[in-house]
């Protein structure tokens, strides 16, 4: 890494982030378009139905069944993976975030990125409530 | 028209959405979701699904470019998505529940605001020396490298800033976009952080905001992977291509068409919302 300043400044987080991020982008952009291939191969002949909307089977609306879908090798699983993984990034950022901010003992920031992330945990464990 | 050539053609037009959303700054999100619904009779739900999914992997695509610059602020973007996070929670709970209609209605009516933002000048409102008391207290204040050195700047209007954000989440959530017009609006309007400062400290936020409403959006069915599949991989390389141009190119005849392609785009949903046809 090419910063030299002190560990857990902000902007060593930032440049550390920024690595992060578009490491995910390419693991989940690889997994999409994997998954994409595949799926074309299987269904590139049928027709799209967009028109109405019946909302995704419930394989495809959780982390459990997306998962499931990929041991299995599901197409539309395997590409529904791949977006999981770029949803899930921002909040793996943000922990990251509030781990710097509790290395750094600032008191207003952990509590405003511990916010954050629990709007972010609401949002994904919503079907659950 | 068979599923193989509606992924072409939807890729080909999310590349083309995701080079002039970032060449323009508007993002790509306000030329997918019509693009989506109107050209391909996409339901809007599914449109705003796979355009959300998309602004996330631009966000998070680019910030590690933005991020070597040295001019995003971390605390000042963690304070701000505490209103977005929030507000794009409540959107996303309110797409799930409004009707289509109204969503096309709505999302015209940004359009028509982002039309209007993209043909406006962009520069630094002069800051003040005097520092705001709260913006202290937050450690907000920061410096950013420009030709002549280190700039120094100071953050105001915390609470109005604060108020913006939370409209900008909302609307991120109920329509799918980044929402990073009104974004950068609230830093550098109201809050007077400057402009270079706003933009990169906005893309990180747009990328939080995104993912607030994305878990919402997935527990809903709204995001489908055949249809997700190209727009994602349109919209960032699109995108970031579209990054990589604006350091040189002169964006200003350029805004002004993607500013008129827009405000027709608005017409359209508009209209198709008020006869019920979206």
């Amino acid at each position: 890494m090419a910063y030299r300043g002190a560990r857990w400044s902000d902007r060593w987080v930032a440049i550390v982030v920024g690595y992060f991020l578009r490491t995910g982008v390419i693991v989940s952009a690889a997994c999409v378009f994997a998954g994409g291939v595949f799926y074309l191969m299987k269904y590139g002949a049928g027709l799209p139905d967009y028109k109405v909307f019946t909302g995704e089977p419930a394989d495809l609306r959780g982390l459990h069944g997306i998962w499931k879908d990929v041991l299995s090798l599901h197409s539309r699983g395997m590409i529904q993976f791949g977006l999981l993984l770029l949803m899930l990034m921002p909040g793996a950022w943000i922990s990251f975030l509030f781990f710097s901010f509790v290395m750094q003992k600032d008191r207003t920031y952990i509590i405003a990125s511990a916010i954050v992330l629990g709007a972010l945990i609401f949002s994904f464990a919503g079907g659950y409530l | 028209m068979n599923i193989l050539e509606f992924t072409l053609l939807i890729w080909l037009g999310s590349l083309v959405a995701g080079f002039l959303g970032s060449l323009t700054g508007l993002g790509g999100g306000v030329v997918i979701v019509p693009l989506l619904a109107l050209a391909f009779g996409v339901d809007i739900r599914y449109a705003i699904g796979a355009s959300l999914v998309s602004v996330i992997a631009t966000s998070a695509g680019s910030a590690s470019a933005y991020v070597k610059e040295g001019f995003s602020n971390i605390r000042i973007g963690v304070f701000l998505e505490i209103a977005t996070t929030i507000g794009a929670l409540f959107g996303a709970f309110l797409a799930a529940r409004a009707h289509t209609s109204l969503l096309a209605v709505i999302f015209g009516l940004v359009l028509v605001h982002s039309s209007y933002l993209s043909l406006r000048p962009r520069r630094d409102l002069p800051g003040t020396d005097r520092p705001d008391r709260l913006a202290s207290r937050l450690r907000m204040n920061g410096s950013y490298p420009t030709p002549e050195g280190i700039q120094q700047y100071y953050v105001h209007s915390v609470p109005a800033g604060f108020g913006l954000m939370f409209t900008a989440g909302t609307l991120s959530g109920l329509l799918g976009i980044g929402s990073g017009a009104i974004k950068v609006l609230a830093m550098d309007r109201f809050m007077r952080i400057p402009f270079k400062v706003s933009t990169t400290t906005s893309n990180f936020m747009i990328g939080v905001t995104a993912a607030a409403s994305a878990g919402v959006y997935l527990t809903r069915g709204f995001i489908d992977p055949g249809l997700s599949m190209p727009v994602i991989l349109g919209v960032l390389p699109g995108s970031l291509l579209g990054a990589h141009v604006l350091v040189k190119a002169k964006t200003a005849i350029l805004r002004i068409v993607f500013s008129i392609i827009i405000f027709l785009l608005a017409i359209e949903m508009i209209y198709n919302g008020l006869t019920g046809r979206i």
